[in-house]
């Protein structure tokens, strides 16, 4: 394992980048980014298999697809510093011509993406079936999701759901990012979602609760955890609690900075919150 | 004329023995299907390949999600149901996973148009050429008989890019070459004329030159261009008839809006303003029916394409 601090300092800077691409283009959507921000950098520093470089196919590789694609910054951010492309690129976010669209896509070509998203509940279905493409393929790499709860409100990842408990899609995990905001207001009171665990478990997943998902090595565990349950006839789901906002103070506990910029003033303060470690881009 | 009747057949069978040929050369290949699979016929491709066929449910959302994904380590997915479930229901799905992503599926669907026949309304779409031409990089095919449908299924697995295909129900005139080559955006001609262009796709090409031979008695000769690529369209093919004849009926099973029909007035007032009549349904839902009550009544057969020929002619 890469040691904590290293990890720790990708994710204090990830969270710079996020701020400050938002606050550039005075849009995007800070608030579920930075609640993701462990989330992500564990999975592409520590947990997944990667090749050098990008192609389409993937092959012989672990694939990460992103559904709740709003939450871009931390994505971008995360494939910069992970070298997929300049860093410097991350100053372009939402502006015309960008390869960074305000959300994911292939079309600009964008290394790292193999799928738009954005219009939600997609995900996860192109994510099952990059993972029946795997096990054609004989490939023993994993497929890993990641999912907003309230874009399980789309029932198009019900369909999903019960087709990969149906057919033992058991090399997939598909991570529900648990921090009970969307942009009307906490999910329990737009359109309940419930109990998550005991939904997904009736469907047919084997499914595991992260009870603190902004914390680093809650998460690593939690991942390899869900790793060392795949190949077992269950697709594996990771339900992980976060804090929307998570690492900037003014941004927490709140639906607010789901999809709003912050200005000069509380771009400085989010900064003064999270001291530079990588180096700004 | 200089087609015959080869005997009457499906072209979603067309699709089912393509379906099975590549099943045994393309090993890329995989077909899903959302409950219908004897409706699609790709039984045999199922029993001779378990592995590559992934039977969704009734979940068709989720299926193009599924296809999109399978091209992700080179999959070659044909997606299958019928057309009102390949396209509406799902056109975002398709949007976002498919076109806009620039993936490599191919949308299979069947019992397009109103010779569904008598499930009526709620399963005959004619709608389904306007929503998928208007996807950017979608290819659309619209084949006219067993052999075609048969020779486009083959074609569109060695091209890369999204593709929607369409065919349909009922048996019809299987008249096409059966070893005709299938080129993706170029138009047939079918038969050389000098007063008029018929350009007909899907089930109105046969009607199409039955009309034209009945033309020919009253002393009117008519061009007879099929189109089976809607998109990308053979405007070249279609300028040189429409230039020599000076008039054109475009003949489809489909909505006027969206259609063909459509594309051929785009491209004929841009570049070669012309008179044009469209036989198409006009704004309307179906209903329950046999495919050739329906397409009597909504005018879709070849008296119609007599008719609009007439008309087109008296406004040159």
């Amino acid at each position: 394992m890469a040691e904590l601090d290293t990890l720790q300092d990708i994710v204090t800077q990830t969270r710079r980048d996020i701020v400050r691409m938002v606050h550039n283009v005075n849009s995007g959507h800070p608030g579920g980014s930075l609640g993701c921000t462990e989330f992500v950098v564990a999975l592409y520093n520590e947990v997944m298999d990667l090749k050098e470089g990008f192609d389409m196919d993937g092959n012989g590789e672990d694939l990460f697809f992103l559904s709740n694609g709003h939450i871009s910054p931390v994505w971008y951010s995360v494939l910069a510093r992970k070298g997929y492309f300049p860093v410097k690129e991350l100053n372009t976010f939402r502006a015309l011509n960008s390869r960074l669209q305000g959300h994911p896509t292939t079309h600009e070509g964008l290394p790292g993406i193999r799928v738009a998203s954005g219009s939600l509940g997609q995900g996860m279905s192109v994510a099952i079936g990059a993972a029946l493409a795997k096990k054609l393929n004989e490939d023993d790499h994993l497929v890993y999701s990641l999912h907003g709860d309230g874009e399980l409100q789309e029932g198009q990842n019900w369909e999903a759901i019960m087709y990969a408990a149906g057919n033992k899609v058991d090399n997939i995990i598909s991570t529900i990012d648990r921090n009970g905001q969307q942009i009307d207001g906490p999910t329990e009171d737009v359109l309940p979602l419930g109990n998550l665990k005991v939904k997904f478990e009736a469907f047919g997943w084997d499914v595991l609760e992260v009870q603190d998902g902004n914390n680093l090595e809650a998460v690593i565990k939690g991942l390899n955890e869900a790793k060392s349950r795949t190949g077992k006839g269950k697709p594996v789901c990771i339900i992980l609690d976060t804090v929307m906002g998570h690492g900037v103070d003014f941004m927490m506990h709140t639906h607010a900075w789901h999809g709003k910029a912050p200005n000069d003033e509380q771009l400085a303060d989010a900064l003064s919150q999270n001291a530079e470690t990588l180096g700004d881009y | 004329m200089q087609y015959t009747d080869q005997g009457k057949k499906d072209t979603r069978s067309g699709y089912g023995a393509a379906m099975t040929e590549l099943g045994r050369s393309h090993p890329n290949v995989v077909a899903l299907c959302a409950d219908l699979v004897g409706s699609l016929k790709i039984e045999t491709f199922i029993e001779e390949n378990p592995k590559r066929f992934f039977q969704t449910g009734i979940a068709e959302a989720n299926m193009m999600g599924l296809a999109a994904g399978l091209t992700i380590g080179g999959k070659i997915p044909f997606a299958s149901t019928f057309a009102n479930f390949a396209t509406g229901r799902v056109y975002d799905q398709i949007r976002q996973s498919i076109a806009y992503s620039g993936k490599n599926v191919k949308i299979c669907a069947s019992h397009a148009g109103l010779t569904l026949g008598e499930d009526g309304a709620t399963h005959q779409i004619l709608e389904d050429i306007g929503m998928m031409k208007m996807l950017p990089g979608m290819t659309v095919i619209n084949p006219c008989d067993f052999n075609q449908t048969k020779a486009a299924t083959l074609a569109i697995a060695d091209y890369e890019g999204p593709v929607y295909l369409r065919f349909g129900r009922p048996k019809v005139a299987n008249f096409t070459p059966v070893d005709q080559k299938f080129e993706i955006g170029k138009a047939v001609l079918l038969q050389e004329g000098t007063d008029v262009t018929i350009i007909a796709t899907g089930h109105l090409v046969w009607p199409a030159l039955i009309a034209a031979d009945n033309l020919k008695e009253k002393g009117i000769s008519a061009e007879v261009l099929n189109i089976h690529t809607i998109k990308p369209l053979d405007e070249e093919a279609v300028l040189k008839s429409v230039k020599k004849t000076g008039c054109v009926v475009t003949a489809e099973e489909h909505n006027f809006m969206g259609g063909l029909g459509e594309s051929i007035a785009r491209t004929l007032a841009i570049q070669h303003p012309t008179p044009q009549e469209f036989v198409a349904t006009q704004d309307t839902f179906g209903e329950s029916g046999t495919a050739e009550e329906l397409m009597d009544k909504y005018g879709l057969n070849n008296k119609a394409i007599e008719d609009a020929v007439v008309r087109v002619k008296n406004r040159k």
